[in-house]
């Protein structure tokens, strides 16, 4: 039981009870299995961005560009259908390009070694100003063919992408907790010097890490094509916050070599009903911005005053 | 001897900006002879001087090793509330209102800085949170309304357009002024106080610096309190430049630009080198990139990638300079 308790799933365990408690009695809607399930699928995107976070903050970095490489790949994707790519053609197309992308952020941090937060803080820049330069103010049309993944389920109302999420959870979770390349992500962030002078392969780790975030922000994006119908440049706008708060209220040390994809689940599904339940209350989206960013800084100071609270202990 | 080849390598990335900037207006110039006319020179000093203003206090921040990517909100906020001042109370005196814009970003500035001082969490999660919180702040009080250009006082409006040198047409603004005021006294508060030195001992190495007794934490708190203060100020520039503050648009997006000029103007992301002269050719150069896009018919579609590219041509140049640096050292 102790140690049950002293796992760092439990604070956002706790409170999604307490936020699936305090929806409920804010509306009788909040409640009802099937509208959560159907809510569910506008968080599948943010979900897949955490995801990749999870792996860039464990290994002691950070990646601002999720959202640019989303909406970046969602209108190449969007204009690659539209001339003529078929459909797996221009998927295919959208992940190599995701691959890239990541993988150019990997490049700068770990061969030009420069800081990742400036270098995903530019890539931002970049990557959303291509996307501008390429669609201007336009949107660029899906083929119906692809648009409407969202709207089909699985016995029991379960709709396909939250499969897909869960089923991209599990298997990278187990990568992350099971496999040695996990341990090497866990090993580079808690000392990377120390993983270097153990023979850690650490750039290609460190690369690996931010290609695998962009090939996911990829597939996010095509889940969003294909639930938007339309690709826009400023699609996915802010979403880095919302994946950035969900790893560190997940329990996942903003410093590295620490967090669980466990953690980053529970605290993605409690950021979701947060904003589904400041939804069904008429919380204006300013505002529902301004909660989230407060939440991540508590979040990492609660998670700061635990360490220091049990190393004096 | 090392420190005169860092000397000179300062000098060397401080006339590479200037070459850019050279070659920046002669590219203008060879697609359009009249870039250098009164006006486009006039909307270049009528967009450099927020710049200005807000780059000196995120000069700091990163010259301690920090970044502040909250600045644009916090321009919101103090546009936003010393707007609504106006608004409520006709006559209010303009220099009050800016010293207010001042304290209120000084205020949450110190938000910041106490948050990384001493509760020690990365400047860059705290200020990424509090880049949503201010935005939303900004809604919050004055409750989605926009305060309109009848509510923002003639004096006030007037900062942009009159001023006290007008040569040929081209007005020098009290705007510029002001931007002059605050890099003047950056400038001094680095050169000859003696936390301004701390502030460039921290950037270099942080742990050294504390085992010298600076007061880190003391020292970095001051740099956000200021860094808030600035960008407050410059709230209230913006009112006066736009004449009128909308909580959504006002700064919004600001801190890219100002990130891109401090960094091209080679301050350091590593911390602990730049000067005040760098930052200030690096608002120019990218005060006059803006106006040359404008001027060359080149969408404003490109701004953001402008902006992102300029971070990443800096920081490839900086990295390798260092490393540069770092082989000189060696060799002596």
């Amino acid at each position: 039981m102790r140690k049950l308790l002293s796992r760092t799933e439990v604070v956002p365990a706790i409170l999604l009870v307490l936020a699936f408690v305090a929806g409920s009695l804010q509306s009788k809607y909040f409640l009802d299995a099937r509208y959560l399930l159907d809510s569910s699928t506008l968080y599948v995107e943010t979900g897949l961005l955490a995801i990749g976070m999870t792996f860039v903050i464990v290994s002691g970095n950070i990646d601002l560009s999720v959202a640019s490489m989303t909406a970046l790949v969602a209108c190449v994707t969007a204009r690659l259908m539209g001339s003529g790519w078929s459909i797996p053609a221009g998927c295919a197309g959208g992940l190599v390009l995701g691959l890239l992308l990541g993988g150019f952020n990997g490049f700068l941090v770990a061969k030009v070694r420069l800081p990742s937060f400036v270098v995903t803080l530019a890539t931002m820049a970049v990557y959303r100003g291509i996307a501008q330069v390429l669609l201007g103010s336009e949107s660029a049309k899906l083929p119906p063919s692809f648009v409407g993944l969202d709207m089909m389920h699985l016995p029991g109302h379960v709709p396909v992408p939250l499969v897909i999420l869960l089923v991209v959870a599990i298997v990278l979770g187990v990568v992350l907790q099971r496999t040695l390349f996990g341990r090497w992500v866990y090993s580079l962030g808690t000392n990377e010097d120390a993983s270097f002078y153990a023979g850690l392969p650490t750039v290609k780790v460190k690369i690996s890490v931010f290609a695998l975030s962009g090939l996911l922000a990829a597939l996010a994006a095509l889940l969003m094509n294909s639930r938007l119908g339309v690709a826009r440049f400023d699609d996915a706008r802010g979403l880095e916050l919302d994946a950035i708060t969900a790893v560190v209220l997940g329990g996942a040390s903003i410093f590295g070599g620490k967090g669980t994809m466990l953690g980053t689940m529970l605290a993605l599904f409690l950021v979701a009903v947060l904003r589904i339940g400041m939804g069904v209350a008429n919380v204006k989206a300013e505002y529902q911005l301004a909660v989230i960013g407060t939440l991540l800084v508590v979040a990492v100071l609660a998670g700061n005053l635990a360490t220091r609270l049990s190393a004096k202990r | 001897m090392r420190s005169d080849a860092v000397r000179r390598l300062a000098t060397l990335r401080e006339l590479g900006t200037a070459v850019l900037l050279v070659a920046v207006v002669a590219a203008a110039l060879s697609k359009n002879h009249q870039f250098l006319d009164v006006k486009n020179l006039n909307s270049i000093l009528l967009w450099i001087p927020l710049l200005v203003v807000v780059g000196m206090g995120q000069m700091l921040v990163i010259l301690t090793r920090g970044i502040d990517v909250s600045v644009g909100s916090t321009m919101g906020v103090a546009g936003i509330v010393v707007g609504m001042m106006f608004r409520d109370h006709p006559g209010l005196n303009i220099y009050l209102g800016a010293a207010l814009g001042f304290v209120i970003g000084a205020i949450l500035g110190a938000i910041n800085g106490g948050l990384i001082a001493w509760a020690k969490i990365p400047p860059i999660i705290v200020t990424l949170g509090t880049l949503s919180a201010y935005r939303g702040l900004a809604f919050i009080v004055c409750k989605g309304e926009q305060i309109d250009s009848n509510n923002i006082p003639e004096g006030l409006t007037n900062w942009a357009l009159l001023g006290p040198v007008t040569i040929e047409g081209v007005t020098i603004s009290w705007l510029i002024v002001w931007a002059a005021g605050a890099a003047i006294l950056t400038a001094y508060f680095l050169r000859s106080t003696r936390t301004g030195r701390d502030v460039y001992a921290i950037g270099s190495h942080p742990e050294a610096a504390r085992l010298r007794g600076i007061p880190v934490s003391k020292v970095t708190f001051l740099v956000y309190s200021i860094c808030g203060a600035l960008a407050g100020l410059a709230g209230v520039l913006y009112a006066s430049r736009y004449g009128f503050v909308n909580p959504g648009t006002a700064g919004q997006g600001f801190e890219l630009t100002v990130i891109a000029a401090v960094v091209i103007g080679g301050t350091n992301v590593l911390g602990g080198s730049g000067t005040v002269i760098g930052v200030l050719l690096g608002c120019l150069l990218l005060g006059t990139i803006n106006v040359a896009l404008a001027v060359l018919g080149i969408d404003a579609a490109f701004q953001t990638l402008v902006y992102g590219l300029v971070i990443l041509i800096a920081l490839t140049i900086d990295s390798y300079l260092q490393r540069l640096m770092g082989r000189l050292a060696v060799g002596t």
